[in-house]
């Protein structure tokens, strides 16, 4: 999970400007709140895609915790991550109701056509892949995630058109 | 001027209704034709999303199940003047049998109307319970909820009015307050009735979480939100911001100097958050590790504070008892199962949706009148009710009434009413090792037999699946079932063992393949 910790492990590796607005702002704007850590790991997230090793200190000394406290639940959930990904993150239920209609062939073809395995991203850095336990969509299974939409009756092909355009989507944008 | 509905909720979206929707907009701008286009929450009849609904003279009429590639030919076809003859015509909406035959208490107001109209709500019922509480005493409120019988819709079944008693009896520290606190961690695969009680009717959850506030004397609540949910975070925290300005929310509720104030959290991926305990950890800032009980939660919950959790359709079934009286709930139901459960047909089902009944029609009635047997056409084999924490259930057992009791009576769980349906493809051998493989994806790692159990599970089966001393492993997983059984410190470790020694004991042959 650390291991790209060497190239990260330093907010001057994050551009300054995100790094204000991702983790200072945040942590300043949320830390009052009672319960702030999940609100706040959230938010860094959302920015700046992870979590960054040097924002977990940063985040330990506002809220008067240790840095092993905060990476204890960093590490404890599924939601968060301590290394960049891919641009667009592709989750695939694999929840019982998925697996009725099919799941277990789309996961198996999804690694296949990206090349990766769960919690690994493609090598052009546009795809994360992540297993998901149900996303509330069952009675059209099986369901996939890509960033915030969900998709229903996902087979195969249309797997592999969706993660196509989304992938287009990002190439226009630059 | 045409009134058109379209859903918005998230399985109609993951059908392509925003690509519809903006279709018929465009269509009717190109025609000339005046059309109001609300975004409805669904009915809840997802077979037939993405469902169009077309006002008439006779009412309002449904086409569905309509896919994007079917928008243009059907707006060709007349759909905006309700065209009868069109394949995907399936008359009055009220008239289709598989609503016409649900008892809707919950979820009575689900897909009539765009969610956030407060309007619409306040027209059909909504805050008159809550207005109702605000003249009563605490105590009085928590009396009329006892006597609906209502008993926690998250699965554990306990008694909704003697957890508040417990709440409104117990003060809080000096200069704290209360806390109610809604689970709406909706984890159980095959479960999605939350979810549609947030994205479709999300007053009605915020009014059940004030009058238990007013019940107990709390002024602060939480909604903790799994984050596989974006579409009800963005419809409550909507929500929310509106009650707020119309004095439904906030320092002084309807003039009356009682304060509310309610707020979303958002979960963090992690199915053992669903546990009561360890939900009040995470919404702390902390690792969700379960917690060793007593104390209990009603006594010191959220900060050490008297704190209410409640599922999310426990909060939502309180408004009709407050206003229709407790009666009128109790009245409804099956043995000590009092009132409607939400159930939720899922997996391989011809009809997956939600289906609102009062406890006590057989699983039987309900796979096959509501569900309409497999989605493959193929022989149904196993049926997982309860998420992936109750028991398999093979079809000798399908004609058990769907009542708590009864369901615990055959060691099955009716849980939060998920009913997973699988057909005769199934590898009930691989059904058993994935439940041992979710606990060892979720299990807190608090206690030993969860943490480590689970691991051995999966490694044992794997011996059996491989014919190794096929016997002796079997006892092996028969005796480490138990351990996590008694051993275990919440339902997690306790009660994975129901899905894997249901699918052993119903569906052995399926262990005995070998390679």
């Amino acid at each position: 999970m650390m291991n790209n910790a060497a190239q990260t492990n330093s907010y001057s590796d994050i551009d300054p400007d995100l790094w204000q607005r991702g983790v200072v702002d945040t942590v300043a704007n949320l830390k009052k709140k009672r319960g702030a850590l999940l609100p706040i790991l959230h938010a860094v997230q959302d920015e700046i895609g992870y979590i960054p090793p040097a924002a977990i200190d940063y985040i330990g000394k506002a809220l008067n915790q240790t840095a092993a406290e905060i990476y204890g639940v960093v590490s404890f959930y599924h939601q968060f991550h301590t290394s960049p990904g891919g641009a667009h993150q592709v989750e695939i239920c694999r929840a019982e109701a998925c697996q009725a209609m099919g799941s277990r062939a789309l996961e198996a073809h999804a690694k296949d056509s990206l090349g990766i395995d769960y919690h690994q991203s493609t090598s052009d850095r546009e795809i994360r892949l992540e297993p998901v336990y149900c996303l509330g969509n069952c009675a059209c299974a099986p369901s996939v995630r890509i960033d915030d939409k969900i998709y229903a009756r996902v087979t195969p092909e249309r797997f592999d058109r969706l993660v196509e355009s989304v992938r287009t989507k990002s190439v226009e944008v630059k | 001027m045409v009134k058109v509905y379209v859903p918005q909720d998230t399985t109609s979206k993951a059908l392509g209704a925003d690509e519809i929707a903006f279709a018929i907009e465009s269509y009717a701008a190109q025609q000339g034709i005046g059309i109001e286009l609300v975004r409805n929450g669904s009915r809840g009849m997802f077979w037939l999303e993405t469902l169009v609904e077309v006002e008439t003279d006779a009412g309002r009429v449904a086409f569905g199940p309509v896919m994007p590639e079917d928008v243009d030919g059907l707006l060709a076809a007349g759909l905006l003047h309700g065209n009868e003859q069109h394949a995907l015509f399936l008359g009055l909406t009220e008239s289709i049998p598989y609503l016409a035959k649900q008892q809707r208490f919950s979820f009575a107001r689900a897909g009539m109307d765009d969610p956030l109209s407060l309007d619409y709500y306040t027209a059909n019922g909504g805050f008159e319970g809550l207005t109702k509480a605000l003249a009563m005493n605490g105590q009085a409120i928590v009396d009329e909820v006892k006597n609906s019988g209502l008993r926690g819709r998250g699965g554990a079944a306990f008694p909704t009015g003697i957890k508040w008693q417990t709440v409104h009896d117990a003060p809080a520290d000096e200069g704290e307050t209360k806390y109610i606190v809604c689970n709406a961690d909706e984890g159980d695969s095959g479960t999605f009735a939350d979810r549609l009680a947030m994205e479709a009717d999300p007053y009605q959850l915020i009014e059940g979480m004030v009058i238990a506030g007013l019940a107990v004397g709390a002024e602060c609540g939480f909604i903790y939100l799994r984050s596989e949910y974006p579409e009800a975070h963005r419809i409550l925290n909507d929500a929310i911001a509106r009650a707020e300005r119309a004095g439904y929310l906030g320092d002084n509720i309807l003039q009356s100097g009682r304060r509310f104030v309610l707020e979303v959290r958002l979960a963090a991926k992690a199915y053992i958050c669903g546990e009561e305990t360890a939900l009040l950890e995470s919404l702390e800032g902390k690792r969700g590790m379960v917690r060793v009980k007593p104390p209990l939660p009603a006594i010191k919950g959220l900060w050490g504070q008297p704190t209410i959790v409640n599922n999310v359709l426990t909060f939502v079934a309180v408004p009709f008892i407050l206003r229709e009286g407790a009666s009128a709930y109790a009245d409804v139901g099956y043995g000590r199962s009092r009132g409607t459960l939400p159930f939720q047909l899922a997996g391989n089902i011809q009809r997956g949706g939600l289906v609102e009944l009062g406890f006590g029609t057989t699983l039987r009635e309900l796979m096959n009148d509501f569900g309409g047997g497999t989605f493959s056409g193929r022989p149904m084999r196993a049926v997982q009710v309860g998420g992936p924490l109750g028991a398999y259930l093979p079809e000798a057992q399908w004609d058990t009434p769907l009542d708590y009791e009864s369901f615990a009576a055959i060691q099955g769980v009716l849980g939060h009413g998920g009913v997973v349906v699988f057909d005769d493809t199934v590898d009930m051998s691989e059904q058993a090792r994935f439940s041992m493989e979710f606990c060892v994806a979720e299990s807190c790692g608090k206690c030993t037999p969860c943490r480590i159990g689970s691991t051995r599970g999966v490694e044992v089966i794997d011996r059996i699946r491989a014919n190794e001393s096929r016997q002796a492993n079997i006892a092996l997983l028969e005796d480490l079932c138990e351990t996590m059984v008694d051993g275990s410190l919440c339902a997690m470790g306790g009660m994975t063992p129901f899905p894997v020694m249901s699918a052993l004991r119903h569906f052995g042959e399926d262990f005995e393949r070998g390679e």
